[in-house]
C-alpha cells in the first residue's frame, strides 16, 4: 500500500495517527484551516477520533487572497 | 441692500422640503444580514498584506472574497488575521473550480475553515475566458443552497440564467461586466439591466470592473453592489482605485436612486425662451451690428 499523501506529497510514518495529530505536527494553528480525507471533509469535531490510514488523500486547506 | 435677519444673527439655513432633502438610501441587505458598504473586495491579486491593508480600509468595504487553497509552506499567512482585525466580513470564493464536485467540496471546506455559510460559488469552463460553466453552476448552486449555505451565485450576464439562480435559491446573483481580470467594463449593460429589473435578490456586478466608471454605471443600472479584485489590486495605486470605487459606487446608487431624465434624440433648452432681448433690426446696406 502507498503511503498517505498530504497536499499531493507522500508522506511516511503518518499511518495511525489522528488528523489533530497530523495538523499539529505541521505547525498548524486550529482556526482558519479545515481538513479533508480522500475527498471528504473530516470535521473539527472528528479531528481526534478519524485517522490517517495508507493510501489516504489527506488535504489542508486555508484562505489565501482571491477574486 | 436690505436683510431680513437681525443684525449679528446667522441667517437660519432654509427649511428642507420634501423636494430638495435627500432620501435615505435602503440597507443593503444579503440573506437578512445587513452589509455597511456595498463594494466588495476581492483580495485576489494584491502584492502585499500592507497593500492589501490600505485598499481594505480606503475602500470601506464591509467584505472581502478569499479563496481556499492547500496550506503552503509558510503555514497559513496573514490574511484571515488581517480581515479579522479590520473587522470584514470572509466570503470565501470556490475559485478555480470547474465541476459542480469540486465547488462543494470547497464550500464544505471554507465552511469548516472559516465557519461562514455564505459562499461565493464560481464553476468555471475554461482558463482563457474564465466564464462561468452555466450547467455547474446551476448544479453547484441547487445542490448547495439545499445543504444550508448562503450562496452567492457568479455568473455571466444572462437574464434567463440568472433568474434560474434565483428560483435555485440564492441569496444573490453576481454577473459578470466582462471576462475577470479584463478590465473591460459592463460589454452588455442593457443585459444587466434586465437582470436588475427582473430579480428580487441583492445583484453584485462582478468581474471585469476597470476603474470607478465602471462601477457606477453598475449601480446606475441597478445593481445593488459590486464586487471588485483586479481593479484595485492591480492599480498602480490600490488604495486610491479602492476609495475611486467606493465613491463610484455611491454616487452611481444616489443616481440610480434619483430617476435619470429621459434620453431624447433633439435638444430641449433648459432655459425659458420667454423675455428673450432680441438686437435691432440690421441697419440698410447689410452692414453687422456690433
Amino acid at each position: 500500500m502507498s503511503p498517505a499523501s498530504v497536499n499531493g506529497q507522500p508522506a511516511e510514518g503518518l499511518d495511525g495517527i489522528t488528523i489533530a495529530e497530523l495538523v499539529a505536527r505541521q505547525g498548524l494553528p486550529g482556526r482558519g484551516i479545515a481538513v479533508a480525507r480522500n475527498g471528504e471533509v473530516v470535521p473539527r469535531s472528528s479531528w481526534s477520533t478519524v485517522t490517517v490510514e495508507s493510501g489516504d488523500t489527506i488535504d489542508i486547506v486555508t484562505a489565501v487572497a482571491g477574486g | 441692500m436690505t436683510t431680513t435677519a437681525p443684525r449679528g444673527t446667522a441667517p437660519a439655513a432654509p427649511a428642507p422640503t420634501a423636494g430638495t432633502r435627500e432620501r435615505p438610501d435602503d440597507p443593503f441587505v444579503i440573506a437578512g444580514e445587513e452589509l455597511p458598504s456595498r463594494l466588495i473586495l476581492g483580495t485576489g491579486g494584491m502584492r502585499s498584506l500592507d497593500e492589501l491593508r490600505g485598499a481594505l480600509v480606503a475602500s470601506g468595504t464591509s467584505m472581502a472574497t478569499v479563496a481556499v487553497r492547500r496550506v503552503g509552506p509558510g503555514g497559513p499567512g496573514g490574511l484571515l488575521a488581517l480581515l479579522d482585525e479590520l473587522g470584514i466580513r470572509v466570503l470565501p470564493n470556490t475559485a478555480g473550480c470547474g465541476t459542480a464536485a469540486e465547488a462543494l467540496l470547497t464550500a464544505r471546506l471554507a465552511r469548516e475553515a472559516f465557519g461562514t455559510s455564505w459562499v461565493k460559488v464560481e464553476v468555471i469552463a475554461d482558463d482563457d475566458t474564465l466564464l462561468p460553466d452555466a450547467i455547474e453552476l446551476i448544479d453547484a448552486a441547487t445542490a448547495l443552497v439545499d445543504e444550508g449555505f448562503t450562496v452567492l451565485a457568479y455568473t455571466n450576464d444572462d437574464p434567463i440564467l440568472a433568474s434560474r439562480l434565483e428560483q435555485a435559491g440564492c441569496a444573490a446573483v453576481m454577473p459578470l461586466g466582462a471576462p475577470i481580470g479584463t478590465g473591460l467594463g459592463i460589454r452588455n449593460p442593457h443585459n444587466i439591466e434586465l437582470i436588475t429589473s427582473r430579480i428580487s435578490v441583492p445583484v453584485i456586478l462582478d468581474a471585469g470592473i476597470g476603474t470607478a466608471s465602471d462601477a457606477c454605471l453598475a449601480m446606475e443600472l441597478g445593481c445593488a453592489g459590486v464586487l471588485a479584485a483586479s481593479a484595485v489590486t492591480r492599480a498602480q495605486h490600490p488604495a486610491l482605485m479602492a476609495r475611486a470605487l467606493a465613491d463610484a459606487v455611491s454616487g452611481g446608487r444616489a443616481a440610480a436612486r434619483a430617476g435619470r431624465i429621459p434620453r431624447r434624440h433633439l435638444a430641449e433648452a433648459s432655459s425659458p425662451d420667454a423675455g428673450r432681448v432680441t438686437p435691432l433690426d440690421p441697419p440698410p446696406g447689410g452692414g453687422t451690428v456690433r
